[in-house]
């Protein structure tokens, strides 16, 4: 494409970007370097390449941005063709940030769109430090707190004042059906994602006793057959897999037939896939204004040709077109973005074992841990307490559940560095005993 | 193990490509979708992305009206028009583009300008389910406007111009049976149970049952029990806070205490008390189907009447019989063994059928003697009618025409809320005028920018002038819509595109309730707000 020809093409975006204008950003000035930046040098991380990433890839390469890296880790499925428009029939079981990367750049000419096929995880702070701004489009909350763990812990802090070159603005962005919610988020300075746990709903879980003994939902028959017969019959000698149509037929069958000595009806096959694959429903429609709402943000972020939105929307057209926007507030003493360190009160550390602790990391609403590995530091030396991710340790560290506190050998002042999928940093809390056994003696 | 269980219509390809979204609006919601054809005007960067959220989903078809030829500006904002396609049909380009997102969607085009087609043949538009237009020019968006509203198909007329987006349905009449609304309430009937449930509720005494059976108790029979003895006592069922406190207390204290004696509640108590304040009013008729009921179209069902007002009829007879809608048949899920739950269940459910009966051959008969054919009102469609009588709604739209003549809204006051965003209407309206006198945007040109502030707000202030307005518009809005000099920003028509994408698909599926009747978003802020003009 000739320069000419490449100037005339961002003619819109030059109209905003070289004329001023009364509600700019303070900062702004109109210059034409300015869309210098966005084709040439900004670096956008786009997280997720499904519903809402291949939107984003889109409308950010429609704004002018080219220097575009996406990273997911899925491949493409017949169900994503619904809204997820890069992709195509034959493109199935290919990877989904490849074949969105390809798509964009042959569309958009100039646009170089780099593709990642992995989990966020396998890459470390020196990748993620590279970009000037990253975008999620995630359906998995746990990814999006992970992403957001390691944007604050690129933040470095000189005598307590942040430096503020170190900050990677994260837009965000979530859908569900009809429903969605844009947010912006300046590490350091606004409400991250560990902030507002609280707006993610809890997972629906139903009682054991309820699916095993009185069951009166259709849910409740798909759970038995999942929970308590899948691993007794073990039919296909493997887990469970949402994905596998033999698996998904098998619980459907046996749904179908726990449901009819129960005389509870409404077991369909969709319902099943529901319940066993977490399904949320999705369309093209919300994906299409959330994406743009984000992409939007990245753009003002990039330019400053107007204040980036303060701090998150909610958007739903159930009922009419409904938005509100508003500024989420920070927790003082946020886990990960508030530099305050973290104490864990315990009121009787003789009578706390240490699977309660385990238990408030993952059901206290503030923490809403997966899986925490806990180690700590005893008499110079390190002492794994227990780690459920790696099959070994899990083995070998199963019976300190059942222990107490005291009788691990932990004290009042201690350190315990807790691991989480949540979090790609290790999270340090000293434990505070109310009634500490050393004074006591 | 058992043989495998016949392949459902559930485990076929489509329903596969379609899953997530016939979750929400089901498969009859589907089938109006793949039955539905559109037509956009002007396949700008936002026609392009309205369509692109209907094509996924897979309406019927489309056609596409546009004289344009390919341009830079296109190239640089529409995702749908490829960079090589510079001075090719802008119709013929984007529905190429388009149809790839879904082969079973069918598409064409017709490469002549909407003045042209308004100008020769205006029957043109009236097959369609519904017309999009984008970018439409204010003198044939009036005659377009006037003849559709007359056609009765609905149109969206939409506008993304630099951060301002307008969205704008106009419907002569739009009935939703299934509005889904995010709160459903329960209609549970214990102010007045009818016989086969009141037979089965007076069974059980709550005092007499022992620990296992009081922890297997549904919450209803709970409810039931207390508030017959409340109504022993009063003579009345609770109506004052006072008074529900007073059941609250009967349950909260009905327990019998264990060792310590003390009386733990168990949580199937529990939920009777939370069913307290919602579901022991006696049932009323809300005021959306009250307005349906006393509406002309149901009043005075004719050989024209659809289905719906068809239903409408049988239904009012039947609320004017039993004084209250037919019950919804649902039982929400409460802690119990499965048994009493279930025979409760069937209660609800058979009785849900019994009134629907009624109805449904009621409206047959009404259907019959109408002279209309009887096939146009089918059980499935009665059936979904009856459980959802309680959020029927209608929507009575205005014609854009009417409301450029003499809008029903007044200006002044809305004018005058510091908070309200009705001055971006304004300065939308001026635009439209300006481009209808001179023929370009405000500021397309930079060297253009200042003088034609001046312009704008002469036209603005003529406009205001016109609807008897006293107020004005800031000058620094009007110089912002100068700066955008027409410029369509790709992300901002996004948003725009997916929102009327969704009403399109709220009007062709009848469900969910649509936008009314328009909608302004400001990007600068991430806000918007809607106006019934």
């Amino acid at each position: 494409m000739s320069e000419t020809q490449e100037q005339k093409r961002w003619g819109h975006l030059r109209k905003v970007l070289e004329r001023p204008g009364p509600f700019c950003h303070p900062e702004f000035e109109p210059s034409p370097e300015i869309m210098d930046f966005i084709v040439t040098s900004c670096k956008v991380l786009v997280v997720g390449a499904g519903g809402l990433g291949c939107e984003l890839l889109k409308d950010l390469a429609l704004m002018g941005f080219k220097q575009i890296h996406v990273i997911d880790m899925d491949t493409i499925d017949l169900s994503n063709l619904n809204r997820q428009f890069l992709f195509r029939q034959k493109d199935i079981g290919q990877s989904k940030a490849k074949v969105a990367a390809a798509f964009i750049n042959k569309r958009v000419p100039g646009c170089q769109v780099t593709p990642h096929f992995c989990k966020i995880q396998d890459y470390d702070e020196s990748f993620y430090r590279s970009f000037h701004i990253m975008v999620c489009g995630l359906d998995s909350i746990v990814a999006r707190r992970w992403i957001n763990g390691m944007i604050l812990s690129l933040l470095s802090y000189e005598d307590g004042v942040l430096d503020n070159s170190t900050i990677i603005p994260l837009v965000d962005g979530g859908t569900e059906g009809f429903k969605g919610n844009a947010r912006v988020i300046v590490p350091g300075n606004n409400a991250c994602v560990e902030c507002t746990l609280d707006l993610y709903p809890p997972q629906i879980t139903y009682p054991l006793c309820t699916i095993a003994n009185t069951p009166r939902l259709p849910e409740h028959c798909i759970e038995y057959v999942k929970v308590v017969l899948w691993p007794k019959e073990n039919p296909f000698n493997a887990p469970l897999d949402g994905d596998d149509s033999q698996h998904i037929g098998w619980v459907y069958e046996k749904s179908l037939e726990r449901a009819s000595q129960f005389n509870i009806p409404g077991v369909t096959y969709r319902l099943v896939q529901g319940v066993v694959k977490h399904i949320i429903p999705a369309v093209a429609s919300t994906n299409a204004v959330i994406a743009g709402v984000c992409a939007t943000e990245v753009f003002k972020i990039a330019t400053s040709c107007c204040l980036p939105l303060n701090n998150y929307m909610v958007f739903n057209d159930v009922d009419g077109i409904y938005t509100y926007t508003y500024a989420a507030e920070r927790r003082d003493n946020c886990v990960v973005c508030s530099q305050v360190p973290q104490t864990l009160p315990i009121e009787d550390p003789s009578k706390v074992k240490l699977k309660d602790l385990i238990k408030i990391l993952c059901e206290d609403e503030m923490f809403q841990m997966k899986n925490p590995g806990l180690t700590t530091v005893i008499d110079g030396k390190n002492k794994t307490l227990y780690i459920s991710t790696i099959k070994s340790i899990e083995e070998r560290t199963r019976d300190n559940l059942n222990k107490t506190l005291v009788e691990l050998g932990l004290k009042d002042g201690m350190d315990i560095m807790v691991a989480d999928a949540t979090s790609p940093m290790t999270l340090v809390f000293t434990l505070k005993f109310a009634t500490s056994d050393v004074e006591m003696k | 193990m058992s043989s495998p269980a016949p392949k459902s219509p559930e485990q076929s390809e489509k329903s596969k490509k379609y899953d997530r979204q016939l979750r929400l609006w089901g498969d009859h919601g589907q089938k109006f979708l793949e039955n539905s054809k559109i037509c956009l005007i002007n396949a700008t960067a936002l026609g392009t992305e309205i369509l692109k959220s209907l094509v996924l989903p897979g309406i019927g078809s489309f056609t596409i009206v546009d004289g344009e030829k390919v341009t830079d500006d296109d190239i640089g904002s529409n995702f749908f028009i490829e960079s090589d396609s510079i001075g090719m049909s802008r119709a013929q380009v984007a529905t190429q583009n388009l149809l790839e997102l879904n082969p079973d969607v069918r598409g064409d085009y017709i490469d002549e300008s909407v003045d042209h087609i308004m100008a020769h043949s205006q029957d043109f538009f009236d097959t369609f389910s519904v017309v999009i237009a984008t970018c439409l020019p204010e003198k044939v968006l009036m005659p377009l406007s006037r003849h559709l509203w007359e056609k009765n198909v609905p149109l969206i007329v939409c506008r993304s111009v630099g951060f301002l987006g307008y969205i704008r349905i106009q419907v002569k009449e739009h009935t939703i049976i299934e509005a889904h609304p995010d709160n459903e309430n329960h209609d549970l009937r214990l102010d007045n149970p009818w016989p086969a449930l009141k037979e089965h509720l007076d069974k059980v005494d709550v005092t007499k049952l022992d620990n296992k059976e009081r922890s297997h108790v549904p919450a209803v029979v709970i409810l039931y029990y207390y508030l017959a003895q409340f109504k022993s006592k009063h003579g009345h069922l609770p109506k004052t806070r006072a008074e529900k406190e007073e059941v609250k207390k009967m349950i909260t204290e009905s327990p019998p205490p264990d060792e310590h004696g003390i009386k733990n509640l168990e949580e199937n108590f529990k939920e009777a008390i939370r069913y307290i304040n919602t579901c022991i009013n006696p049932i009323k008729i809300p005021p959306n189907l009250q307005a349906i009921l006393e509406d002309d179209s149901c009043i005075n069902v004719n050989q024209n009447s659809s289905p719906f007002w068809v239903l409408c009829a049988a239904l009012k007879e039947f609320v004017e019989k039993e004084g209250a809608p037919p019950l919804k048949g649902t039982l929400p899920d409460m802690a119990a063994d499965t048994s009493s739950y279930i025979t409760l269940q069937q209660l609800y459910q058979k009785q849900a059928q019994t009134q629907c009966e009624i109805i449904y051959r009621r409206a047959l008969e009404i259907a019959r003697n109408l002279g209309l054919s009887q096939e146009t009102i089918t059980e499935s469609e009665a059936k979904l009618f009856c459980k959802h009588a309680s959020e029927l709604h209608v929507i009575r739209g205005s014609c854009i025409a009417d409301e450029y003549q003499k809008t029903r809204v007044d200006l002044t006051s809305c004018l005058e809320d510091p908070d309200s965003l009705m001055f971006h209407y304004i300065t939308l309206r001026g635009l439209e005028r300006f481009i209808s006198e001179f023929n370009s945007y405000p500021g397309q040109l930079d060297d253009h920018v200042e003088p034609d502030v001046l312009k704008l707000k002469g036209i603005i202030g003529k406009l205001l002038g016109e609807w008897g307005c006293s107020q004005i518009i800031r000058d620094e809005r009007v110089h912002e819509v100068c700066r955008y000099g027409g410029a369509e920003l790709h992300s901002v028509s996004a948003i725009l595109g997916g929102c009327a994408a969704h009403e399109a698909i709220k009007l062709i599926t009848l469900q969910y309730k649509p936008l009314n009747n328009t909608f302004i978003y400001d990007a600068i802020t991430s806000t918007s707000a809607s106006f019934t003009l």
